[in-house]
């Protein structure tokens, strides 16, 4: 089993919260988490609804192995449809609460329609009800994190929330979890608020204790936790040096983005890189990096834990941003750094705490932040609109000065909340904005990598590498090494990665595990937990199920195969210097090939027969 | 030979997987609010500390139990809780120094470390060796080594 069997549904327009069964056919069909969860959100929502209106609905999702010894199984999404995107949005999150909810006995949380006055949700076991939200509403996510803790004196207690720019309505606003974890990307957070639904604050003391076969699941985790600490990048790379570890890599083999991607290759890498964060610093003798830390059950422990130079100007004469919090990350490191021109190592991790603190996606964030500098370079914005800031590449200070404001919603706050397809359209260049279906690009230039050009193409929540990360197979060699500049092969390569990584989603697991974790791997510890057959075969099948199931709420949302490119700049404009010069992204050449792959038609529509072949 | 658990918090990550093997071997369910070892996050430092019963020879909550319901275990020297003589008064808790003995309300009885009878697993869980268990004699080598190698001048120094 491993399965709560219990959703928790609750109505914020009348304010009532139910218990029911989980449709347990379709847990067979969609396992958990992401997959489950939408299965939930395609049969109850309209694909057309407005994404900030009372008819989207939140759900909050464990998957099977959520708190349980499995490594990294400690996972929970937030699924809705996205107001960035339109697009079905699934942001996955690490940290505590996902378990903790599990621990209390529930699945998943499904939140429907809007509360009249700001609320927050307290579950104590089977007990859950809406507690008025008045004294939180406006604060930050961390505020609210620590008036929770304090209002119920549980030191225990989980808390997701939103900061002040869901609030604001901020169209990229995470659900921040246990302070520093984020179901970061799509604007989750954005719907949260839209409901005044402020915080979901959980105590869990009844445990897992339903697991299907415990002898052969403790044998399938203790192999898995082996192959894991005896793995480079999972047993050294990842716990020394974090995601971080890619930034001079990525930099090396000409694929890492800069100033709005009108570069590739950034000179102020290094100074931002894992090397520089470990390395000690001259006021203090403390270097940026304090230590690493996991999220629950996690045996890799990838987590950045770090500290600003506290004679650093942006923290200076703020002691509550110069104690250790919630580190840059390499995507982060990458959208708030090289895509501005930014390389301030304590500036870029300030702005982190900043957007740890009031919940914004970094990578959007960072990437709408780059746009409007374009823009201000070229004239098209000025200091009128940027409240006297010179928003130039390059300037910590103005960057600083703008997330000050921005999380209080002052300034140029409204435009940049818009995220940067709204912000380039208003101003009349909507060639700058970098973007897959509204949503910002990470840290991979697709220039350089073809696959992962495709991969962003086609991804069901817009420009992601989370959705299938071919950056392990083109750059790192994991599963096997494929040229980054080739095109032949992508199409299957990218399928795998989609299908593959669905189906981890929606077990309640980290991606991160798939470096050393194959399908072998993880299937005997999904097939010991849970009741039913999942073998190899059908948990790569349920993958690609989710994947198509996807697909049609985003067809049904009104998105076609015209909706799978890249913007202009990355098809036309060359790579100027460096070992990737001259190239572009090829996605012509495998587009159609991974319709193909996918048993779609040419023209990236799911037909009936692919659908009675994955039961859809 | 007496072992004991060597706990170094430096190197603790705050994953809980001790939490979880102690719950799973002492009640059945992965459900760290029933652990007997904690981990505690000290987040403005960046800091984790894994804390449970060090098992005093001279055990405080053994003294104060009016009804002789803990004892040692004679083969690895753990203090243990006979959930039959316990009556749930809880005087333990307010004997022990360091709170590592506490109240269940699940069972109404006081919980504790009891070394899964000499095969704590906690420390066989434990990812980055920040919980072993090793020879009594040797608690705190780990760190005794680390202190040495660093007080030696380096080897420039010396040539």
């Amino acid at each position: 089993m491993s399965w709560t069997r219990k959703i928790l549904r609750v109505d914020l327009s009348k304010g009532t919260c139910t218990s029911e069964p989980l449709n347990m056919e379709w847990a067979n069909q969609y396992l958990g988490q992401r997959g489950l969860a939408s299965k939930y959100l395609t049969e109850e929502v309209d694909p057309k609804c407005d994404a900030l209106g009372p008819d989207n609905k939140m759900i909050m999702a464990t998957g099977p192995l959520t708190g349980t010894m499995a490594s990294t199984g400690g996972r929970y999404s937030v699924i809705c449809k996205s107001p960035l995107t339109g697009a079905i949005a699934c942001s996955n999150s690490g940290g505590f609460f996902g378990a903790e909810l599990k621990f209390a006995g529930w699945d998943m949380i499904i939140f429907e329609g809007k509360s009249d006055k700001p609320v927050y949700l307290l579950i104590q076991d089977d007990k859950a009800e809406l507690r008025p939200g008045d004294g939180i509403w406006g604060k930050s996510a961390w505020e609210t994190d620590d008036i929770l803790h304090q209002t119920h004196q549980d030191p225990q207690l989980r808390v997701a929330c939103v900061g002040r720019t869901a609030e604001h309505g901020c169209l990229y606003s995470a659900v921040m979890n246990d302070k520093h974890r984020a179901a970061g990307r799509s604007g989750v957070g954005t719907v949260m608020a839209s409901k005044n639904l402020k915080a979901v604050a959980v105590r869990g003391t009844g445990g897992i204790g339903n697991i299907n076969d415990a002898k052969a699941f403790m044998a399938a985790t203790n192999d898995g936790k082996a192959v894991l600490a005896e793995n480079a990048v999972t047993g050294q790379g990842l716990p020394a040096y974090g995601t971080q570890v890619l930034m001079n890599v990525i930099n090396g083999v000409g694929a890492l983005p800069a100033r709005n991607m009108r570069d590739v290759g950034f000179e102020g890498a290094e100074n931002i890189s894992a090397e520089a964060m470990a390395e000690p610093r001259k006021s203090d003798g403390r270097p940026n990096l304090t230590t690493n830390g996991a999220c629950f059950s996690c045996t890799i422990a990838c987590g950045r834990i770090s500290t600003v130079d506290p004679t650093h100007f942006s923290v200076k004469d703020k002691p509550e941003y110069q104690g250790a919090s919630g580190g840059l990350e390499y995507e982060a490191a990458w959208a708030l750094g090289a895509d501005t021109g930014v390389d301030d190592l304590d500036a870029l991790t300030y702005i982190n705490f900043l957007c740890n603190e009031d919940g914004m996606d970094p990578i959007t964030y960072g990437a709408t932040v780059a746009a409007a500098m374009e823009m201000f370079e070229d004239g098209t914005i000025t200091t009128k609109e940027t409240g006297g800031i010179e928003l130039k590449f390059g300037s910590a200070e103005a960057f600083v000065a703008i997330t000050e404001q921005f999380v209080t919603g002052e300034g140029f706050a409204a435009d940049l909340g818009m995220g940067s397809k709204r912000l380039c359209e208003k101003y009349g260049k909507p060639d700058l904005s970098m973007t897959v279906k509204g949503q910002e690009f990470p840290a991979y230039d697709p220039r350089g990598i073809q696959g992962i050009g495709l991969a962003y193409a086609t991804s069901n929540r817009g420009a992601c590498h989370l959705r299938g990360y071919t950056i392990a197979s083109e750059v790192l060699g994991i599963p096997v090494k494929t040229e980054m500049n080739d095109t032949d092969g992508k199409a299957e390569l990218v399928k795998a990665f989609q299908d593959a990584t669905a189906l981890v989603d929606s077990a309640g697991l980290c991606v991160f595990t798939t470096f050393a974790w194959g399908m072998d791997n993880i299937a005997p510890q999904i097939d010991a937990a849970c009741e039913g057959d999942w073998s190899v075969e059908n948990c790569l099948e349920t993958g690609e199920r989710i994947w198509n199931m996807e697909r049609l709420f985003n067809e049904a949302a009104g998105f076609t195969a015209d909706d799978d490119k890249l913007p202009k700049r990355l098809l036309k404009e060359v790579i100027k210097h460096g070992p990737t010069e001259g190239q572009v992204n090829r996605l012509g050449e495998m587009l159609p090939k991974y319709y193909e792959v996918r048993g779609w038609t040419a023209d990236g529509k799911i037909p009936d027969e692919t659908r009675q072949r994955l039961s859809l | 030979m007496q072992k004991s658990l060597n706990i170094d918090p430096g190197k603790c990550t705050g994953c809980l997987q001790c939490e979880m093997a102690c719950s799973y071997e002492h009640t059945g369910t992965f459900n760290p609010s029933r652990s007997y070892i904690k981990v505690f996050t000290f987040h403005h430092e960046g800091r984790f500390a894994p804390y449970t019963c060090t098992q005093c020879d001279e055990a405080w909550c053994m003294r104060a139990c009016p009804v002789d319901a803990i004892s040692v275990d004679l083969a690895t020297g753990a203090k243990v809780i006979s959930d039959d003589k316990c009556v749930g008064c809880k005087v333990c808790t307010i004997a022990c120094p360091f709170g590592t003995v506490n109240y269940s309300q699940a069972t109404g009885k006081v919980v504790k470390c009891d070394l899964c009878g000499g095969d704590p697993q906690c420390a066989a869980a434990c990812p980055t060796d920040a919980i072993t268990y090793v020879d009594a004699d040797w608690t705190g080598y780990d760190r005794m080594l680390a202190s040495a190698a660093k007080s030696l001048p380096s080897a420039e120094a010396t040539t």
